[in-house]
């Protein structure tokens, strides 16, 4: 059948063209990066086969593998308290006519995402610096109570969203249905939400696995995450096992999304 | 239809609800004193806004009265949480839980109340057997139909035997097939349970087919109150006579007022009979009404006399308006039969006759 | 026993109580661990400056002439800070560069996405989140992979055999540029998604019924109608630029500094926490300035619900 000429009216000149390279370009970096994990050569210049030395490298590397718990440990822990505390202010800034305090509320919680890292950051290590000096308390306290701070909006987010969404009469039907205000949240307002809870919890859990800057100011001497980790080596030469680091991080983070992805798509 | 015996289930005693304050303030109810009878199927009837939603939702406790009292059987609950009254809701969209199955949504109630988890379970299919949805008890509520959803509401509220069930316009969200199908059921429904049912809708039609007796209500305050023969019929106010049905309404001098009855004089200078609502005794000029379907186009000379103005068929019945003689328009209903046309032409000249005892004084 | 209207203004209150008790540990934590300090940063900004870093306890408002001006050593003749103000507006001008780029690039981009059938677009869209999630440090370390000498275009441009040595990308304004663009590129993308899904098509269908061309539609009709979406993406692409820290520093390599480095430099080997604290607050200053102007658009055009 010979193809009709049609006019569709959603098209426009070149966009696909460009929406297609600018896809290209998104990836480009990231499959050479992953490539060059492979590479069976010193530096990352020149490729001479393929290998997964560099891997077994990291494995055995104990700055790597030390640097990774900690960003677990600090991650899970952030993660978890944000989720917590996002939750509760979630459920006290929805579904209720205007309250004084609202808007403070929104504006401070949001607060973080407004204020550049670098700023946070300083302020954070002029704070803690002098906290470290008065309790002589140097753990990672500091780096999951900064991590938990900043992890609050983005846990917030979706928590707050799903939250908008729930129609409140459910709630009513269970107050209805004697349920007191407690066994309605167990048995309602929780199941529901559990959905956007847990879309927080990763969310938070993603943003304090990835952060750099303020990581890298308010860590102690010997706290390197993953990240502040590679931050140090690329001053120096580069081999082939920060693509490694880099490919098992991003694998990381690729599952969590997945995760995050199919949940949302599931539940809406 | 069985005499309801005369305990009042729930009274409503002078209760008001003010939302906001100062400039924005807004009597969603004013004053309002009704009293229901157990065991009745009683509807509150307006148009949107005039308070009968809030008036169910104070009964049921989601909204406390600003001021007055809400007796169930003689003890005040106004001021008791929703989950201390024995009273129990259909929702407007059902609020059924979507993450719990039918049964489940069905059991919630004594879940709640702690009653023994055999109790809950004989319940609950003697509930699904009554809705007759046994067959769907371990679906989720997001895979039945809007019917079913609705029959699951139903039986969700009436699992713990509340003393009272209200329905806030419980049938809106359903075409107009499923909805007349679902009056019956909800009749039926009453009538097996032995409930009290307070029904919220706007739906005049639905109100006349369904309930023992209505109150009408607008702008906060409750107008009439009565069987839906009274308030067809017999129309107190204006706003009652307009709200339920179509009316004509004309101006007439009323004199010779006794025992409910009263001479009508029309601006054409014929006189009808009309009745009078009791206790009122009007004088004077007064407005009455008269149905479409109790006057009747006739050749000759009627009551009234005008002009055809226009013809409007409607399958069952035909209406003919009349532009009467002194400018006001009037709307005749005719039986329709299959073979003849209406008669009439537009522009033909005719008589109105209203049939005796057609006619109801207004109070204003 | 209480009246109904006792209970009702009971519940009201006690409502608001529950609602303030259950957002103080997220109100508590962030005021300690990020909006508290900020004030310490203020307070610093008025001190001298210690010998080996932190303050010295005096009041001092050199910090912020520093920011714009230096005092030369041996006149004690103030002149404006070359050096400062060479990098505020690098910062500037990159951000600026770094919002058109990504808008050039993402325009088009979003707009595919919101053209495609309803079931694939969430394949494409997850396409673009995939990076945005993944960490920045690493993103920025795959654009250095192909702009570095011996890296990925380099190679291939020996291979063609169209350069015999490497051509200098890395540690300049183009690799910062290019790296910020990279980066943020998703930011602008999701916005600009978010206000295309919207478009009701019929309207345009209902422009080229009325004689537009493609370009007249585009311009006249499509683009005012995501106006809240290039807003927002261009405010979320251009904080974070001038904000940046990472990317510059590896990109720029120490020396095509930006203002988050800058700040770095005054903490770290500079030694210079009031200077430091001053170009914190003045670098905040410009974000909060941004974003009042996009609340001031935002409210205008509607886009505060998007």
């Amino acid at each position: 059948m010979a193809k009709r000429a049609t006019f569709d009216i959603r098209q426009q000149t070149g966009f696909t063209t460009v929406a297609m390279i600018c896809f290209f370009l998104l990836y480009l970096p990231i499959v050479t990066l992953v490539a060059y994990a492979f590479n069976d050569n010193d530096s990352v210049a020149i490729w001479k086969g393929f290998s997964l030395r560099w891997f077994y490298s990291a494995w055995n590397n104990t700055q790597v593998i030390d640097a990774s718990i900690r960003s677990f440990q600090i991650a899970i822990a952030a993660a978890l308290i944000a989720t917590v505390a996002a939750t509760m202010a979630a459920l006290a800034t929805t579904r209720t006519k205007p309250y004084k305090g609202l808007t403070f509320k929104y504006a401070f919680i949001n607060q973080p995402l407004m204020v550049p890292e670098i700023v946070t950051a300083v302020a954070l290590l002029v704070f803690f610096s002098r906290i470290k000096i008065w309790t002589g308390y140097s753990g990672l306290g500091y780096l999951i109570a900064a991590h938990t701070a900043f992890c609050i909006p983005f846990a917030y987010l979706p928590i707050r969203a799903r939250l908008e969404n729930m129609d409140l009469s459910l709630e009513t039907a269970a107050a209805d249905l004697y349920a007191t205000g407690w066994k309605t949240f167990r048995y309602v307002t929780l199941p529901l939400l559990w959905p956007g809870i847990l879309a927080g919890l990763m969310l938070a859990f993603v943003v304090s696995l990835d952060d750099v800057v303020i990581t890298e100011f308010v860590k102690s001497g010997g706290q390197d995450t993953l990240p502040t980790y590679m931050l140090g080596q690329l001053r120096r030469i580069v081999t082939p096992e920060i693509n490694a680091i880099s490919t098992v991080f991003l694998l990381l983070s690729v599952a969590i999304v997945t995760i995050f992805f199919i949940i949302s798509r599931k539940r809406t | 239809m069985p005499d309801k015996p005369d305990r009042n289930a729930i009274e409503v005693i002078g209760v008001s609800k003010i939302f906001g304050t100062g400039e924005a303030r807004v009597a969603a109810l004013d004053n309002v004193s009704v009293p229901i009878r157990e065991n009745e199927f009683f509807t509150l009837l307006g148009p949107s806004g005039c308070g009968k939603t809030t008036l169910l939702r104070l009964i049921a406790g989601f909204d406390f009265p600003t001021d007055g009292q809400i007796l169930l059987y003689g003890n005040d609950i106004a001021p008791l949480p929703p989950f201390k009254r024995p009273v129990n809701t259909v929702f407007q969209n059902y609020a059924l839980f979507p993450h719990m199955t039918v049964a489940e949504n069905i059991g919630f109630g004594l879940q709640m109340l702690g009653k023994p988890k055999a109790e809950i379970e004989a319940r609950v299919s003697q509930m699904l057997k009554l809705v007759k949805m046994e067959a769907l008890a371990k679906r989720r509520t997001s895979q039945i139909s809007g019917g079913q959803q609705q029959r699951v509401a139903l039986a969700r509220a009436l699992a713990p035997q509340p003393k009272v069930l209200l329905l806030d316009e419980p049938l809106s969200a359903l075409d107009y097939k499923l909805r007349k199908e679902m009056q019956i059921e909800l009749k039926r429904l009453q009538n097996e349970t032995g409930i009290t049912f307070i029904f919220v809708t706007h739906d005049q039609e639905e109100a006349l087919t369904m309930s023992d007796r209505i109150a009408v209500m607008s702008a906060g305050k409750i107008l009439q109150v009565g069987t839906p023969w009274d308030i067809y019929d017999k129309p107190a106010e204006r706003f009652v006579a307009d709200f339920i049905g179509e009316t004509n309404f004309l101006t007439a001098k009323i004199d010779n007022v006794a025992n409910g009855k009263a001479k009508a004089t029309l601006k054409s200078g014929k006189t009808i009979p009309a009745t009078v609502a009791e206790g009122f005794t009007p004088k004077g000029e007064a407005t009455i009404v008269v149905r479409p379907e109790h006057a009747k186009a006739v050749k000759g000379p009627g009551e009234l006399s005008g002009t055809v103005e226009n013809i409007v068929y409607f399958g069952t019945d035909t209406h003919i308006l009349v532009r009467l003689d002194d400018g006001d328009l009037f709307t005749v209903r005719q039986q329709n039969s299959r073979s003849a046309s209406c008669g009439f032409e537009e522009g033909e000249r005719i008589g109105v006759s209203i049939s005796d005892d057609a006619a109801q004084v207004l109070k204003d | 026993m209480a009246t109904a209207q006792e209970t009702a203004e009971k519940a009201e209150s006690d409502d608001i109580r529950t609602r303030w008790l259950l957002s103080a540990p997220a109100l508590l934590i962030i005021f300690f661990a990020a909006i508290g300090p900020l004030f310490i940063v203020l307070v610093y900004s008025f001190l001298a400056p210690g010998n080996y870093g932190d303050v010295k306890w005096q009041f001092s408002t050199d910090a912020w002439m520093n920011v714009l001006f230096e005092r030369d050593i041996f006149d004690d003749t103030l002149s404006f800070a070359k050096a400062n103000l060479s990098i505020f507006t690098r910062s500037i001008s990159l951000s600026l560069l770094t919002t058109i780029l990504t808008l050039i690039f993402g325009f088009p981009t979003a707009y595919f996405i919101a053209t495609r059938p309803e079931g694939r677009r969430e394949i494409w869209l997850f396409l673009i989140t995939i990076p945005f999630w993944t960490n920045l440090l690493i993103r920025t370390f795959a654009m250095m992979e192909v702009l570095r000498n011996e890296g990925l275009i380099n190679s291939l441009l020996r291979f063609l055999g169209l350069t015999t040595a490497p051509i200098q990308f890395m540690y300049t304004d183009f690799a910062v540029l290019v790296g910020m663009t990279y980066v943020y590129l998703p930011l602008m993308v999701l916005p600009l998604y978010a206000s295309m899904e919207k478009i009701d098509f019929r309207l345009v269908e209902a422009g080229y019924d009325l004689y537009a061309s493609r370009m007249q539609v585009l311009r006249r009709i499509i683009v005012p109608l995501v106006k809240p979406g290039i807003i927002a993406g261009s405010i979320l692409v251009f904080i974070p630029s001038l904000g940046a820290y990472v990317t510059p520093r590896v990109m720029g390599g120490g020396t095509n500094l930006m203002i988050g480095n800058l700040i770095e430099l005054q903490f770290g080997q500079g030694r210079n926490w009031p200077l430091g604290a001053s170009l914190s607050i003045t670098l905040m200053a410009i974000v909060m300035v941004t974003l009042m102007f996009y609340v001031r658009n935002a409210s205008k055009t509607g886009a505060g619900h998007g």
